[in-house]
């Protein structure tokens, strides 16, 4: 995990969680991925620093996810960004 | 390895028996050993959370609804177990219709929904619970009602405890809908097969 270059990654679908709190993006996240058929990616972007281990145990705890990468951008705003690579995998 | 001996009482058999009966001994011991694996299977805890909510202040009910939403989230099945002060957590509505005058004095002093619920610390009659909910919306923190249906939504199972609730004579019409009704049994049933059980 986290080795893979982002960019490189084919997105299938993208979620804005921006300004959501804990468990919110992990919430949203979940219920977008189970919308998605198996396989398939799902890009979040979130301003929750809480939201990168979330997503680690989540993906450590359940058996129908892997995180493929997580980064970190800068917005325009000048705002921390984090960056969740997940993929439906049952 | 261990070299612990395996406490089969078919491989006595096939020590004191000679090859035929070896022979003839393996599907009697491959059917044990099924029967102890499916045993064990049945032991093994399941990807459940359990939870008791015992309390009724506005900052413990969240932290349970959190962690159920988060544990919904992750794919564990989630069950919590609302009993005495954590049953108004559960309430929609107030009546007073039909009480003894003990359960409308506890109905009047209790809230009549989850926006009268106070903080554990610092409520000052309710102003410290108003603050909280102001600062979390500034924050941008889910409130406690919002979590509770996401958590309904997401399959959580609730459940009110009988007696406390007889004990403090509320009416099963006065909670949300979707409750379900049980004893410590029922708690106990969930709890013994989940890998996390909490107590709020």
């Amino acid at each position: 995990m986290a080795s893979i270059e982002t960019a490189t990654i084919q997105v299938d679908q993208e979620l804005d969680v921006r300004g959501l709190n804990c468990p919110m993006p992990l919430v949203k996240a979940r219920q977008a991925i189970l919308k998605l058929d198996v396989g398939r990616i799902l890009k979040v972007i979130s301003t929750d620093r809480g939201s990168v281990k979330d997503f680690q145990g989540w993906a450590k705890a359940a058996n129908n996810v892997t995180l493929l990468a997580q980064s970190e951008e800068t917005d325009s705003g000048g705002k921390t960004l984090y960056l969740h690579y997940v993929q439906r995998t049952k | 390895m261990s070299t612990a001996p395996m406490e089969l009482d078919t491989k006595s058999a096939v020590a004191t028996n000679g090859v035929g009966d070896a022979a003839q001994a393996l599907p009697q011991r491959i059917a044990a050993l099924e029967a102890r694996l499916e045993e064990m299977e049945s032991r093994i805890p399941k990807d459940k959370v359990t939870m008791v909510v015992f309390s009724g202040d506005l900052d413990r009910v969240l932290a349970a609804f959190i962690i159920a939403g988060g544990a919904a989230a992750m794919g564990q099945e989630v069950s919590m177990f609302f009993t005495f002060w954590g049953l108004n957590a559960l309430r929609k509505q107030r009546k007073l219709q039909g009480k003894k005058l003990t359960e409308k004095l506890m109905a009047l002093m209790s809230p009549a929904d989850t926006r009268g619920l106070g903080v554990s610390k610092l409520n000052f009659f309710g102003a410290g619970a108003l603050m909280l909910r102001q600062m979390m919306k500034e924050k941008n923190v889910t409130s406690v009602e919002e979590l509770i249906d996401l958590c309904a939504q997401m399959g959580v199972k609730m459940v009110s405890c009988e007696m406390s609730r007889d004990v403090m004579g509320i009416d099963p019409s006065e909670l949300r809908t979707g409750v379900e009704t049980g004893g410590v049994a029922a708690y106990l049933a969930d709890a013994l097969e989940s890998r996390v059980t909490l107590f709020i």
